[in-house]
């Protein structure tokens, strides 16, 4: 059993950064949907605070983990000019050239828009902290903010897996 | 300091806890805006003309997409600090803000659509 040195990387892009930000998203949302006053003691906030800071930062970390070694390091195996890579085994075949002109050309460019929002949702939270709680409206915008984060991400995530489903980067 | 806390909210104790002003927020969430919908833009640009497509691939490898992205972060990260600036310490309300920026990340969204930029691409 073992991995190539592109699979390596696939691996690191996809699921090791993937799950990071899987969990930061779950801890996050938990945590940002439950900061209300009547639901929470004061030192159930504190508490509650540290862990919206760790899990929010965590995501956005991994979101700019997950387009950074996407973009810089598997994109470029991706499209590299020769016959068995997965842009010129996509291309080549009809029936499969639509998994590169619209798949990939559309997770290649919207992933980068879910780090920026991510970003945004962990500075929010570390701005304020335990602070949040007063603020009901920043603390919707920002639950808002964190969702569509998530979800840019998500069609990113899917199109990356059906696409090296399709054409594996070996 | 001046509270943007919301008026009629029965806060909870925070102990020490001293609010903060909103501008700070209210200027990431703008830039955070204005960074998506760079990218959007850059995206179309590329697809519509080939000099800018040419003058954006800025490693070989990664193609045009290394100055689309980079272009768009380099566009957030100066926006975040110009409204950094411009908004710090101030006790505004983000909801006009808040509102600019979705629109901006929608146009963002639809600039990095393929069916949407791929129609700006010159006919072969």
């Amino acid at each position: 059993m073992s991995l190539t040195h592109h699979e390596f990387w696939t691996l690191v892009h996809g699921m090791v950064f993937g799950a990071v930000f899987l969990l930061g998203f779950a801890g996050g949302l938990e945590g940002l949907w439950s900061l209300r006053p009547h639901l929470m003691t004061a030192e159930g906030i504190r508490g509650r605070a540290l862990r919206l800071k760790i899990g929010t930062t965590a995501m956005a970390v991994a979101a700019w983990g997950t387009v950074l070694t996407g973009t810089w390091i598997v994109y470029p195996w991706y499209r590299e000019d020769v016959p068995d890579s997965p842009r010129s085994v996509l291309l080549a075949d009809p029936a499969r050239e639509q998994w590169h002109h619209f798949g990939m050309e559309w997770k290649e460019h919207i992933a980068w828009i879910s780090p920026i929002l991510a970003t945004l949702v962990a500075f929010i939270v570390l701005y304020y902290g335990a602070g949040l709680i007063l603020h009901e409206r920043l603390r919707r915008t920002t639950l808002a903010l964190f969702v569509l984060a998530f979800s840019i991400a998500a069609v990113a995530g899917i199109l990356g897996a059906l696409i090296t489903k399709t054409a594996p980067l070996i | 300091m001046t509270s943007n806390a919301d008026a009629g909210t029965t806060g909870p104790e925070l102990g020490d806890y001293t609010d903060k002003p909103e501008g700070p927020v209210t200027a990431a969430i703008l830039a955070a805006g204005i960074g998506s919908f760079a990218l959007g833009l850059l995206t179309t640009l590329a697809e519509a003309n080939e000099r800018i497509k040419e003058f954006l691939n800025f490693y070989d490898p990664v193609g045009p997409l290394s100055g689309k992205t980079v272009g768009a972060v380099a566009v957030w990260l100066v926006a975040w600090i110009v409204l950094h600036v411009l908004y710090r310490g101030k006790a505004v309300e983000s909801r006009k803000e808040l509102a600019i920026s979705l629109v901006l990340i929608g146009l963002g969204l639809l600039g990095t659509f393929p069916i949407f930029f791929q129609a700006f691409a010159p006919p072969e």
